[in-house]
């Protein structure tokens, strides 16, 4: 629990958020979007770790999104997205000053974050703005942060100096060798475990395939792993069952009980054929908009 | 007396319905109202007890006879205003109640015959001040200068916030959800409860001058304690079950197998119905199970069918007399064509090389004798396994307590099974100031029951806002 307990002082009236977006900006060839929107009352509480659900319009779907960053003062909190299907293809549409229908938040189980030590936080693609927050609050306690992150190419590394200057280390990859290591995440922290053997904790949050390897490269090393996991969800408060996991042989709710799990427990087999349930609709819904 | 044989000589009017064949392929309402006349005719058919018995089973206590009469004497509008007197939300009562275990359970005419429709002339009173210019609301008595929170809309928050508005409280509710109403909006599917009426009853709240914000999950964005500080005087908690509960067999975590609440809150919440209109998909296979036996498990299949599955199955461990839902609702699931498995319990989940579900192990139960709550125990029998495909699994056994606020309300204190634990009459928590009521109390009961719940605390809140001493309380 290491953020300073905000004193509920009357600052921030019970008016709904405005969720007006107040700066967006197109990341990685266009591929990412990074959108600061206002929501005084949840960046006023939103911890690492934590997410939240939006909507775009009245027919629009409750996407969940994880918080990147928050400006508790300007009242403000950070998205990335990727645009994967209608709804993020609407939002990548969405121009400043435009609103959100919804946003609700913050949701999900904020991160116990420690001093412990040596921590290598490992970010794939996207995932690294969700690593970001969490990066952020292991700086806030002064740990000794490695950061390994990756993309395709050189173009689609987000964030980089951002997390440049949070981490003690900092290690790129790129599968083309464009920036910093020709190769995976995944092999520059085998890398990195193999030679340095003070590591306490690594964080890994990616692609389900990234964090299943991660979590199997660090077993060996017996080096506690944490991912954050993004299964479909609707909505977001425990009451659906849609994002439950298996962790450790238990059905856990991402959405209350995560999103962040222990690596080496959770079942990514069940949980990658999960999410391709609806493929087919998402497909129809995105054919279907741009008709 | 004259006027006794009188009215027994007419039969209870029947509500006419959609018929079968169409109403299968929409999710328009399925019963269709009273026109005044037929009103008229069932209203006559009260004897006017002079103690009369229905009134003692409506965990609201509505005047009935006082309301039928009006409705008798072509009175509508005095009859809903009697109405809501005593029940904020009659459009939604009059439907969804189980007024045959309540009201109409106790009704005289009962013994001989059938009851008086009190639900249908419930139904038909609300119906009819909607078909009038809006009417002068009733204002709330002068403002008391006290503020109330309630946490969630459902039927109990909506109740709390009504019967505190008209007494003079600035009354305020957090819905979690981006729309209010609780399980009315997300649960009750739309052919059963239409979603415009819920929205109806809520802007009547809104008149009264209650102010709703919605996406505000309290245990998050606020705890309670920081609704105090914030000036609230006293925090009605109704938030509702709002845990899925899944059976802990084999294969529940197939594709293709849904908790009644995601299913449910796909099509009725998020409009999954009309989509790719809207975005939300809602995945229905050809060959649907649900399995449970209550009203929600009813609102599974009948929604099931008509999203266009071609054979929907209900899997029930006990037998059709055991059934928790409603008859009403169980004749029309078997008029609409669900096939009904009593008596069966899944044991576990097959599925094909995609992880989805193609098929359910069955095994058939038998019923023992009753348990000292008279509720009989059912036992598998050895050996009677059997395997049935299904492509969809809609799993309604019922529905546990959310822990979200009680995560963060550590002095809330709850029973082992996480409900909260309230007073029986004025819903008074372990926690000064802080009052609930509804599912998350009782566990999984009906709209009324948490209506009722709700009414007895906003009395409590009600004495303890003004200072009124002449209730024991739990503290």
């Amino acid at each position: 629990m290491n953020s300073k307990k905000e004193h509920p002082c009357q600052q921030v009236s019970i008016s709904e958020d405005s969720y007006t977006i107040i700066e967006k900006e197109q990341l990685a060839k266009r591929t990412i979007c990074k959108m600061i929107i206002e929501a005084p009352l949840i960046a006023r509480k939103a911890r690492a770790g934590q997410f939240i659900i939006l909507r775009v319009n009245e027919t629009g779907e409750r996407v969940p999104m994880t918080i990147t960053e928050k400006d508790p003062a300007k009242g403000t909190i950070t998205i990335y997205f990727q645009v994967v299907g209608k709804t993020t293809a609407l939002m990548r549409n969405m121009k400043v000053g435009e609103r959100f229908k919804d946003v609700v938040g913050p949701l999900g189980q904020p991160d116990e974050i420690e001093k412990i030590g040596k921590v290598v936080m490992v970010g794939g693609g996207t995932g690294t703005a969700v690593l970001y927050h969490i990066t952020q609050a292991y700086r806030a306690l002064d740990n000794y942060l490695v950061g390994i992150i990756g993309a395709r190419d050189k173009d689609l590394i987000i964030l980089q100096k951002e997390m440049g200057a949070l981490c003690d280390e900092l290690i790129v990859t790129t599968d083309d060798g464009s920036s910093g290591q020709k190769g995976l995440v995944t092999e520059a922290l085998n890398n990195y475990l193999k030679t340095s053997h003070d590591v306490r904790l690594v964080w890994a949050i990616g692609p389900l395939a990234m964090m299943k390897a991660v979590s199997a490269i660090t077993r060996p090393f017996q080096i506690k792993t944490m991912v954050s996991l993004n299964p479909i969800m609707v909505d977001g408060t425990g009451m659906c069952g849609c994002c439950r996991v298996t962790v450790g042989g238990k059905i856990r709710f991402a959405c209350v009980d995560g999103p962040s799990f222990n690596g080496h427990l959770v079942d990514y087999d069940e949980l990658l054929k999960r999410k391709g349930m609806y493929l087919n609709q998402e497909r129809e819904s995105l054919l279907f908009s741009v008709r | 007396m004259e006027q006794k044989t009188q009215a027994e000589k007419i039969n209870r009017q029947k509500m006419p319905e959609q018929n079968v064949s169409s109403r299968i392929r929409n999710f328009d309402e399925v019963p269709l109202g009273y026109d005044p006349q037929t009103a008229q005719r069932e209203a006559s058919r009260c004897i006017m007890c002079k103690n009369p018995k229905c009134v003692e089973g409506c965990p609201v206590e509505i005047d009935i006879p006082a309301f039928v009469k009006l409705i008798k004497e072509g009175k509508f509008l005095e009859a809903i205003y009697k109405i809501k007197e005593k029940n904020a939300l009659p459009a939604v009562c009059g439907r969804v109640c189980p007024q045959e275990d309540q009201c109409e359970k106790m009704c005289l005419l009962g013994l001989k015959g059938e009851p008086v429709g009190i639900g249908n002339l419930e139904r038909f009173a609300a119906d009819y001040e909607y078909t009038q210019p809006l009417a002068e609301v009733k204002k709330p008595t002068s403002p008391t200068g006290h503020k109330a929170a309630v946490v969630g809309s459902g039927p109990s928050g909506l109740t709390v916030a009504a019967d505190l508005a008209l007494l003079g409280h600035e009354v305020t509710i957090f819905e979690a959800l981006h729309e209010p109403g609780g399980v009315l909006i997300y649960g009750i599917p739309e052919f059963r409860l239409p979603k415009a009426i819920v929205k109806r009853e809520i802007d009547y709240l809104k008149s009264l001058g209650v102010k709703v914000f919605n996406n505000m999950i309290i245990g998050k964005i606020f705890t309670v304690d920081e609704l105090f500080d914030r000036g609230f005087e006293a925090v009605y908690l109704g938030v509702g079950a709002g845990l899925p509960v899944f059976m802990g067999i084999p294969g529940e975590n197939l594709n293709g197998i849904l908790s009644a609440n995601e299913f449910l809150s796909r099509v009725n919440l998020m409009k999954g119905y009309e989509f790719p209109d809207t975005d939300t998909p809602v995945y229905v296979g050809n060959h649907v199970a649900v399995i449970g036996g209550g009203n929600v498990a009813m609102d599974c299949a009948r929604t099931s069918l008509r999203l266009g599955a071609k054979r929907v199955t209900v899997l029930y461990r006990r037998s059709r007399r055991e059934m928790p839902a409603r008859l009403d609702e169980v004749i029309r699931a078997e008029e609409e064509g669900i096939i009904f498995h009593y008596l069966t319990n899944p044991i576990r989940y097959l599925s094909n090389e995609q992880n989805w579900v193609k098929a359910i192990e069955c095994i058939r139960m038998e019923l023992a004798e009753p348990d000292e709550s008279g509720r009989r125990n059912v036992i598998p029998i050895a050996g009677s396994e059997q395997t049935i495909e299904f492509d969809t699994v809609l799993v309604a056994v019922g529905a546990g307590a959310n822990p979200v606020l009680s995560s963060t309300t550590p002095d809330l204190k709850l029973n082992s099974r996480g409900y909260y634990i309230a007073d029986p009459v004025t819903g008074l928590t372990s926690k000064p100031r802080v009052f609930a009521g509804g599912d998350i109390v009782t566990g999984s009961a009906t709209v009324i029951s948490a209506m009722g719940a709700g009414r007895r605390s906003a009395q409590a809140i009600h004495k303890m806002l003004m200072g009124i001493q002449d209730t024991p309380t739990t503290d």
